[in-house]
């Protein structure tokens, strides 16, 4: 019998659509929100990280900045997640969005610039790992929710970009990305300078990540930073505890389920072979004779 | 009040029900606001964080706005959910208090006040106000008395209770601890009710670990108790992002 040949058609493959459109019919719900809202059986949601994450260029070098919440919903999962991914030894990621899609698409482009760091023999170019996340992020049309913000040096000096999950790119001396975004940019457009040094950058990605973590919900506990500089890269993590737990006044104790009914059974089983380990000081320590075989 | 003919009602509900659909308008918001509610052997405890917000655009309004309304010097009214809802449901309580002390010449006790709201609440079966109350004062024996409602109106005289946002972290911590459930080793049920100033270490300690894991939750704690003496206030901060 001949086997079925796959269609070959240029350009994209909508047949899933449907597909998707089928399943989430049969989970009870019109739209993909109304399923996730309304039905258990809908669609899993993601993890996203409601987020500040935020970049500078100073006279020597980029420095990134992000918070360290994750969020499910109105729910904190993580009160202390990294968002400062690693990509070479002189360019690093910041990443917003759905937590797994930040994470796993750094990862990717992490390893791409590797290989390609070992086929040329030069260090890579900030503008090469840009290029590689923008297009691997337009190829899936934004369903790959990463917002990013590329900072990193190389030859030609420092370098600063913002990636949105559509893939579109922006390159600017400061940058900021997330659901706290508007209230990070407040803080650099106010105060932002040509030409600062380190100090006054580092200054000022803190003051925006606090803008962030205080008055975004969706942002909060610490302040990650990493300073990325020619001969080196600083990666302070947590740059500062913006948030102290509260002290509680007592210890609360939390008991155990009461035991209403305990039945043992033996495993009923064949035995097929049996064989007798020697631990003879073990059995001698248990007041036994050691067992032959 | 206005008159709406019954069908021109449903016709503007199905209406924004439609629109809503569509990703359009939406009469309510949820504006975030956490109730605590303990009743005691001679006191009654109502606390609420202070933070006002929008959780769909992770917005905060205030940070200082406790949910916590005073209907007569000795009966305390929670509200959280959609704030127009609650300022303007509060109002007309309050006003329903005051003709009722011009018609009486004395302040409804907590019954009382507890089945205006319900009836209050039923009214709008079919378009609610978008309200989680929660009704704190003493009975007539001076016993705490703590009654808890759905935005329709459904009431319950309860020893302990949350309410809100971050009621699904408080519930199962005030069963625990309050109620005693799932703690089999310890001794039976006896007298739940916990001593004044116990109880307001819990409401305190308990808002602490809701701000931790609620995005809606923090800013600050407002805890006040209704005793045969008045009304107690506490106020503790929480953390701030």
């Amino acid at each position: 019998m001949a086997m079925l040949e796959e269609p070959s058609c240029p350009g994209f493959v909508f047949d899933n659509v449907l597909r998707n459109q089928h399943l989430l019919a049969k989970c009870g719900g019109g739209s993909q929100a109304d399923a996730a809202a309304s039905s258990t059986s809908a669609l899993p949601r993601a993890k996203k990280t409601g987020t500040t994450i935020v970049g500078c260029v100073f006279n020597g070098g980029v420095v990134l900045g992000a918070d360290t919440r994750a969020t499910e919903g109105n729910i904190v999962a993580d009160k202390d997640c990294s968002k400062i991914h690693y990509i070479s030894d002189r360019i690093y990621c910041c990443g917003a969005g759905t937590a797994a899609d930040t994470e796993m698409v750094t990862r990717q482009i992490s390893a791409q610039i590797c290989l390609h760091r070992l086929s040329t023999g030069r260090l890579p170019r900030v503008i090469t790992a840009k290029q590689l996340l923008k297009d691997y992020l337009f190829r899936y049309q934004g369903y790959i929710g990463a917002a990013l913000v590329i900072g990193g040096v190389d030859y030609q000096g420092p370098h600063l970009y913002s990636v949105a999950p559509h893939g579109s790119v922006d390159c600017a001396p400061y940058i900021t990305m997330g659901s706290g975004s508007l209230a990070a940019m407040a803080v650099f457009e106010s105060r932002f300078k040509p030409d600062l040094d380190q100090g006054q950058a580092v200054q000022l990605v803190r003051d925006a990540i606090l803008a962030g973590i205080f008055n975004d919900l969706g942002s909060g506990s610490n302040v990650d930073v990493c300073i990325i500089r020619q001969d080196g890269v600083e990666y302070l993590r947590p740059y500062l505890r913006a948030n102290e737990k509260g002290q509680r006044a007592a210890v609360y104790r939390g008991g155990k389920p009461a035991v209403l009914r305990t039945d043992r059974r033996p495993v009923l089983a064949d035995i097929i072979s049996t064989r007798i380990i020697r631990d003879s000081g073990a059995a001698q320590a248990a007041g036994e004779t050691p067992m032959e075989t | 009040m206005s008159f709406i003919p019954f069908e021109l009602k449903q016709e503007l509900v199905a209406k924004d029900t439609m629109e809503h659909a569509r990703g359009g308008f939406s009469p309510y918001s949820m504006n975030g606001g956490t109730l605590l509610g303990i009743a005691g052997n001679d006191y009654c405890l109502v606390a609420s964080d202070t933070r006002l917000c929008e959780a769909d655009y992770y917005m905060i309004y205030s940070r200082r706005h406790p949910h916590i309304w005073q209907m007569t010097p000795s009966v305390l009214v929670g509200g959280v959910g959609f704030q127009g809802d609650c300022l303007t449901f509060m109002k007309m309580m309050q006003t329903k208090v005051k003709l009722y002390q011009y018609e009486f010449g004395r302040s409804p006790d907590t019954s009382a006040i507890a089945q205006m709201i319900s009836i209050a609440l039923y009214n709008r079966r079919f378009f609610p106000y978008y309200v989680y109350n929660m009704v704190a004062g003493l009975d007539a024996e001076g016993r705490g008395a703590l009654y808890t409602y759905d935005p329709v109106g459904n009431v319950e005289r309860a020893l302990y209770r949350a309410e809100g946002n971050a009621s699904a972290i408080l519930q199962p911590f005030l069963d625990n601890q309050i109620g005693r459930k799932n703690q089999g080793d310890v001794a039976g049920p006896g007298d739940l009710a916990l001593p004044k100033e116990d109880a307001v270490k819990l409401a305190h300690d308990i808002f602490i670990s809701a701000a931790e894991r609620d995005i809606c939750c923090g800013d600050g704690v407002v805890i006040q108790v209704v005793t045969a003496a008045g009304v107690e206030n506490y106020n503790y901060q929480l953390r701030k992002d």
